[in-house]
């Protein structure tokens, strides 16, 4: 991370850091719960709110499902919410073949759960301003998003 | 539509959220893949889907929905009801299959979203 990257985070108004269980799949989502509440009293505006959530919700699955969980820290300033998802997982042998819609490398089992479509990807970057992923095989995934609150997506 | 409408036109019994009946819905939405409704559903209210677990809850709770309807009979357990309530979420469920119960509230006047 660059050193004024650091700086900024400095000035954000709330940082919010969880842990990721990677053991169960029932609680995978509880930290963006959190998040979406944090932000509902901080007065954003539900589409805002939901980008938000969303983002960070497939994010969890994603590091439930693929690297045993992980840490997510949440920055909140006025204009923007940055997200960034750390894990000790696998890392992501091809990020391009990763980001298509449909393709998966999740087991069956989360399938019959519902996930493993190969639509987590690409959603964080569907309701995501800025997404930037940065994996190393055997070492892990950190995966950081922007979210901002004048942003045309929806 | 209101979610007691809902209830009625498929005939379904309600779970939880009784104080919710009156609530007006726009939009449904039917699938049992979570990221293709987390992908796809803009303004949704109903989220009719044949799975069952906590993540159903969790992923109508990040699209601000307001009802979840368990098709084919199933009828969520305890952990289910209990999140559920803590977002704020009715609960219905019918003996109608997926396309049936989809089509019934379509033809009712509660549409899908526009592609």
């Amino acid at each position: 991370m660059p050193d004024n990257e650091q700086k900024n985070r400095q000035d954000a108004s709330l940082h919010l850091t969880y842990n990721v269980n990677g053991d169960n799949f029932t609680s995978a989502g509880e930290a963006s719960v959190d998040v979406k509440k944090a932000l509902r009293q901080l007065g954003f505006s539900p589409a805002f709110i939901r980008r938000v959530a969303i983002a960070m919700y497939e994010g969890e699955i994603n590091m439930v499902i693929h690297a045993e969980g992980g840490t997510a820290e949440v920055y909140v300033y006025s204009d923007h919410v940055e997200i960034v998802l750390a894990d000790h997982g696998p890392g992501i042998a091809d990020v391009e073949l990763a980001m298509q819609e449909g393709y998966s490398t999740a087991p069956d089992n989360i399938r019959a759960l519902g996930f493993g479509a190969g639509m987590g990807l690409p959603n964080m970057k569907r309701y995501t301003d800025e997404m930037k992923i940065d994996t190393e095989i055997g070492v892990g995934t950190t995966i950081t998003m922007v979210v901002n609150t004048d942003s045309d997506k929806k | 539509m209101k979610i007691s409408e809902i209830a009625q036109l498929l005939n379904a019994k309600i779970i939880c959220g009784d104080d919710m009946l009156d609530e007006e819905v726009h939009s449904a939405c039917g699938s049992d893949m979570m990221s293709d409704v987390l992908a796809y559903v803009k303004d949704q209210a109903v989220l009719l889907t044949g799975l069952m677990n906590t993540q159903v809850v969790r992923t109508a709770e990040m699209m601000d929905m307001r009802c979840i309807v368990f098709v084919r009979g199933k009828m969520p357990g305890e952990d289910i009801i209990k999140l559920a309530g803590m977002c704020g979420l009715a609960l219905l469920s019918t003996e109608e299959r997926m396309y049936t119960a989809c089509g019934k509230l379509y033809l009712a006047g509660l549409r899908g979203d526009v592609v």
